[in-house]
C-alpha cells in the first residue's frame, strides 16, 4: 500500500493526535474525578481529627501521621545507604564482575512487585523478628523496597558527571574525597535528589507493602512498635468495605495533592540546581 | 629555594598500563625557567609523559612504572611522596579547556580552597593575581561571578591557566593547549607563556611543530614512547641529529 | 601520608561498610525469598506447580496455572492498550507538539506516574466495571477491566522513557532526513523510531514489569476467580493478587507456596531485565 507521503502524514498526524488527546483526557479525567468528589470532603477538621467509628466519621489525621512517619523512616534509612553505596561503587571501585552483579541485582530488585516486599517484611520483621505489625516493620520494609531504586538512580546520576571534571580536580591537587564532595556530588545532586523524591512519592502511595507490615490500626501511634495505617491503606479499606465514600474520596484527594506537591518540589529543586551550576 | 639549573631529572623511566609499555626508558632533563617543547606524532607518549610527571597516571587502572623521576633531587615515585602536594607544584593545562560548572571566580579559587585557603580577601587577591598572569583579567574583571561556561574557547583555556597559577606552582605543564583555538587566542597564550617562564618552568606538549619553534627554548622529539632526541630548538629544527626527527619535521609522517 | 590522605582512607573505609551493608540487605532479601520458596516447588514438582490447574491450599494442591495465565492475559492486555497510546503520545510530544503544549502535558504525565495504584483500582471499580457489565455483560470484574486500568497505569512509564529516548537523538537525524525530502511522519517512521528502538523497548519492558507486579488495582477489579479465564469478560486472578489475598491467613506449606509465587515473579523480572540489558548492549555494540 503506497500512499502519497503527504497524505499518509496527514492521516498519521490525525491518528496520533487523537490518541494523544484520548490519553491526556483519560489521565486528566482521573485527577478531576477524584478531586471533584474529594475536595468537598476536605476541611481543617478532616485533616486534624482522628477517624471515628472505623472511619465512618471523623477525619484522617492518624493516617496522615502514619504516612509521614513511615515514609520518613524509610527514607532516612534508605538514602544514606543507597547514596553511599552508589558513591562507593562508582568512585571507589574499578568496574569488575562484582560491581556488575551488584548492579544487576539492584536493577532486578528495583522491579520486584511491592507485594513481594510486603510478604518478605511480614515474614521477617513481623513474624520472625517479632516486631509485629508496627512502624518499625513497615519502615524497614519500605526502606528495603526503596533501596535498590535509590542505588540505581544515584549511580546513574554520578556516572553522568563528565570524567573531565574529576580530572580537573585531581590535577589541581584534590584528594579522592575532595573530588567527590566538591565536583562529583554537586553535579550529580539533581539526579540523586530526583531519585529520592520519586521514592518518597512511591512510598506515600504504597499499599501492598504497608498493609501487611505496619498493619491498619487507626489510633495515633505511640512508639516504633505501634501499628499504624497509612492514607493509601485507609483509602483502600474505606473504598473496599464501602464504609464512607465521601471520606474515601477525601483521602484520595489528599493523597493526590500530596504527590502533586512532591512532584512540584522536584521540578522546582531541579530548576534551581540547574540554574546554579550552569 | 631551588636554584639548581636542572629542575627535573628523568632517569630510565618507563610507564606501563597493564602489559603495555607506553613510555620506554626515558632519560631527560628539564632545566629551570625554560620552556621545553615536546613534539611528536600522535600516540608517541607525549601526554602520558606529562601525566607521569604529575602522577595522574596513578588514577588509571593497571598503572606501573620503572625508573625514577627526580624533582629537586627527590624521586617523586617514592612511597611516602605527597601526591596531592606534587600535583599542586606541577599545574597542568589540558587540550580541551574544562571549566567547572561554576563562576569564573570559583573556578580560579577552586584549587586554593581545596588546599585550605578560606579567607575571602586572600582568595580575592589570588584570583586577581592569577587571572592577570593568565592574561584574562581585563576581559573578566567585571563579571567574576558569571558562569565560566559562558566564556569563549580561548578565554576558557586562559581560565584553566589561571586556575593552576592560583596554586603558585613551580612548573606549568601544557598538553596541546591551543589545538582547538583560533590564532588570536593561540597567540595570547603563547605570549603569556613567554612572560611566565621568568617565574616558572614550562613544559609544552604540542602537535604543532611551528608552535614549538616559536615558543620553546629546547625541544624534545618523542616517537613510540621513546625520547629520540632533545636539544636547543634552533638546532633541532635546522640540523636534527636523528633521521627520524628530520623525517617528522619534514612531514614525511605524523 | 598527610592529613588529607588519611581522611581519604577513612572515608573509603566508611563507604565500604555502607556499601557492604546495603549489598548484604539486597542479598538477604534475595536469599530469603529463594530459601523460603524453592523447597516447596521441588517438593511438588516444578511441572505440577506451574501447570497444575487446581489451587486448593487446604488440600495441599498448589497449581498456579490459572494465575499464571491470568497474569499473562492481563499484562498482555495492558501492553496492547498502553504501548500504542503511550508511543503515540511520546511521538506527538517530541515531534509534533509545540513547546507550550509540551510544557503542559509532560508534567501532567509525570504527575500521573505517582498516583497510587489503589486510586486507579478504585476508578476501575466505580466507573469501568459497571460500564463493562452493562455494555458487554458478565460480572464486569474481568480481564478487560484489568487490562484497561493497567494499560492506563503504565502509560506514564512508557511515555516518559520513550520521550527521553526520542529527545536524546541528535538533531542531525531529523535534519538529514528532511534534507532528503522526507515528511515528518516518514522521518519518524523510518529514522527516529528505529534509532530510538532500544530506549523504547526499555520503556516497554519497564511497563511490562510494572503491569506484572501490580497488586492492589487488580484485586479490586479483576474478579479474583481461581480459574483460567475463557474470555475477556471473565474474572481472573493474577499471581500478585494471589499472594496478597491469601497472605494474612496462610500458614505452613500454604505460606511457602506464596513465597514460591514470589520466586517465580522474581525470575520473570530477572528475565525481563536481562532481555532489556542485552538489547541495549547489542544496540551499543552495533553503534560502535
Amino acid at each position: 500500500m503506497s500512499l502519497d507521503p503527504r497524505l499518509s502524514q496527514r492521516v498519521a498526524r490525525v491518528v496520533l493526535w487523537a490518541m494523544t488527546v484520548v490519553t491526556v483526557a483519560v489521565l486528566l479525567f482521573i485527577i478531576f474525578f477524584i478531586l471533584r468528589r474529594g475536595l468537598p470532603a476536605i476541611s481543617l477538621d478532616f485533616l486534624t481529627k482522628n477517624p471515628v467509628d472505623m472511619g465512618k466519621g471523623g477525619g484522617i489525621f492518624s493516617t496522615i501521621l502514619g504516612t509521614v512517619v513511615l515514609t520518613a523512616l524509610a527514607i532516612l534509612i534508605a538514602t544514606p545507604l543507597g547514596v553511599g553505596t552508589a558513591i562507593f561503587l562508582t568512585e571507589y571501585t574499578w568496574e569488575n564482575t562484582v560491581t556488575r552483579v551488584i548492579r544487576f541485582g539492584a536493577e532486578c530488585l528495583a522491579g520486584i512487585p511491592s507485594i513481594i516486599f510486603g510478604l518478605f517484611g511480614f515474614i521477617l520483621f513481623v513474624t520472625k523478628l517479632g516486631f509485629g505489625w508496627s512502624i518499625l516493620s513497615g519502615g524497614l520494609t519500605l526502606a528495603f523496597m526503596l533501596l535498590p531504586t535509590i542505588i540505581r538512580t544515584s549511580e546513574e546520576a554520578i556516572k553522568s558527571v563528565p570524567s573531565a571534571y574529576r580530572q580537573v580536580s585531581f590535577s589541581l591537587g584534590g584528594t579522592k574525597w575532595q573530588t567527590v564532595t566538591r565536583v562529583v556530588l554537586p553535579s550529580a545532586l539533581p539526579g540523586i535528589v530526583t531519585g529520592i523524591i520519586l521514592s518518597i512519592g512511591r512510598s506515600i502511595g504504597e499499599t501492598a507493602a504497608t498493609i501487611f507490615t505496619a498493619g491498619s490500626a487507626l489510633r495515633i501511634p505511640t512508639s516504633l512498635f505501634s501499628s499504624t495505617r497509612t492514607m493509601s491503606v485507609h483509602f483502600y479499606i474505606l473504598a473496599r468495605e464501602g464504609i464512607s465514600m465521601s471520606r474515601a474520596y477525601g483521602t484520595a484527594a489528599v493523597l493526590i495533592i500530596a504527590i502533586l506537591a512532591v512532584n512540584v518540589a522536584t521540578y522546582y529543586l531541579m530548576n534551581r540546581f540547574i540554574k546554579k551550576y550552569s | 629555594m631551588p636554584t639548581e639549573a636542572v629542575a627535573i631529572r628523568v632517569r630510565g623511566f618507563s610507564q606501563f598500563f597493564g602489559p603495555e609499555r607506553t613510555l620506554a626508558n626515558l632519560d631527560l632533563e628539564v632545566l629551570r625557567n625554560e620552556i621545553l617543547g615536546i613534539i611528536g606524532p600522535a600516540r608517541s607518549g607525549k601526554s602520558t609523559f606529562l601525566c607521569a610527571l604529575n602522577r595522574l597516571n596513578d588514577l588509571v587502572r593497571g598503572s606501573r612504572v620503572e625508573g625514577r623521576i627526580e624533582i629537586d633531587g627527590r624521586n617523586i615515585y617514592e612511597p611516602d611522596v605527597d601526591v596531592v602536594e606534587l600535583r599542586r607544584r606541577l599545574g597542568t593545562v589540558f587540550a580541551t579547556p574544562i571549566p567547572l560548572p561554576r563562576s569564573i571566580f570559583e573556578n580560579v579559587a577552586f584549587g586554593p580552597r581545596m588546599a585550605g585557603t578560606r579567607d575571602r580577601m586572600a582568595l580575592d587577591e589570588i584570583v586577581r593575581d592569577s587571572l592577570e598572569k593568565g592574561g584574562l583579567w581585563e576581559e573578566v574583571k567585571d563579571r567574576l561571578d558569571t558562569s565560566a561556561l559562558k566564556l569563549s574557547g580561548g578565554q576558557q583555556q586562559r581560565l584553566c591557566l589561571a586556575r593552576i597559577l592560583a596554586l603558585k606552582p613551580e612548573f606549568i605543564l601544557l598538553d596541546e593547549p591551543t589545538s582547538g583555538l583560533d590564532p588570536v587566542s593561540t597567540m595570547k597564550i603563547e605570549d603569556s607563556l613567554r612572560k611566565l617562564k621568568k617565574e616558572y618552568t614550562i613544559i609544552l606538549v604540542t602537535n604543532n611543530t611551528k608552535q614549538a619553534a616559536r615558543v620553546a627554548d629546547r625541544t624534545a622529539f618523542f616517537l613510540d614512547g621513546e625520547l629520540i632526541e632533545v636539544g636547543p630548538t634552533a638546532g633541532i629544527f635546522t640540523a636534527p641529529a636523528d633521521k627520524r626527527t628530520d623525517d617528522y619535521l619534514r612531514g614525511k609522517f605524523g | 601520608m598527610n592529613r588529607l590522605e588519611r581522611k581519604d582512607r577513612l572515608v573509603r573505609l566508611a563507604l565500604l561498610v555502607v556499601a557492604f551493608s546495603a549489598v548484604s540487605i539486597l542479598a538477604v532479601i534475595t536469599v530469603f525469598m529463594f530459601e523460603q520458596g524453592t523447597p516447596i516447588i521441588f517438593k511438588y514438582g516444578v511441572k505440577s506447580f506451574l501447570a497444575g490447574s487446581d489451587w486448593y491450599p487446604s488440600e495441599k494442591s498448589f497449581g498456579l496455572w490459572p494465575m499464571i495465565v491470568g497474569s499473562v492475559y492481563v499484562t498482555f492486555g495492558a501492553m496492547v492498550i498502553g504501548v500504542p497510546f503511550g508511543l503515540a503520545c511520546a511521538i506527538v510530544l517530541t515531534e509534533f507538539a509545540s513547546k507550550s503544549v509540551r510544557r503542559i502535558i509532560k508534567p501532567v504525565v509525570e504527575l500521573l506516574a505517582g498516583i497510587p495504584s489503589v486510586v486507579y483500582g478504585f476508578m476501575g471499580v466505580v466507573i469501568l466495571v459497571p460500564f463493562i457489565r452493562e455494555t458487554f455483560g458478565g460480572p464486569g470484574l474481568s480481564v478487560l477491566a484489568a487490562s484497561i486500568i493497567l494499560g492506563i497505569m503504565i502509560l506514564p512509564t512508557i511515555i516518559s522513557i520513550s520521550v527521553d529516548s526520542l529527545q536524546a537523538l541528535p538533531p542531525a537525524y531529523r535534519e538529514g532526513s528532511v534534507a532528503l525530502g522526507a515528511t515528518k511522519w516518514q522521518t519518524v517512521r523510518m529514522v527516529l523510531l528505529p534509532a530510538a528502538r532500544s530506549g523504547i523497548i526499555a520503556s516497554i519492558i519497564l511497563g511490562m514489569g510494572r503491569a506484572i507486579g501490580e497488586t492492589m488495582a487488580t484485586i479490586m477489579i479483576a474478579g479474583n476467580a481461581i480459574s483460567v479465564p475463557r474470555s475477556l469478560l471473565a474474572p481472573v486472578r493474577t499471581l500478585t493478587s494471589n499472594i496478597a489475598l491469601e497472605m494474612s491467613y496462610a500458614t505452613g506449606e500454604h505460606r511457602q507456596a506464596l513465597f514460591a509465587t514470589g520466586v517465580i515473579l522474581f525470575i520473570i523480572i530477572m528475565a525481563l531485565n536481562t532481555v532489556a540489558n542485552v538489547t541495549s548492549a547489542r544496540r551499543r555494540k552495533a553503534k560502535g
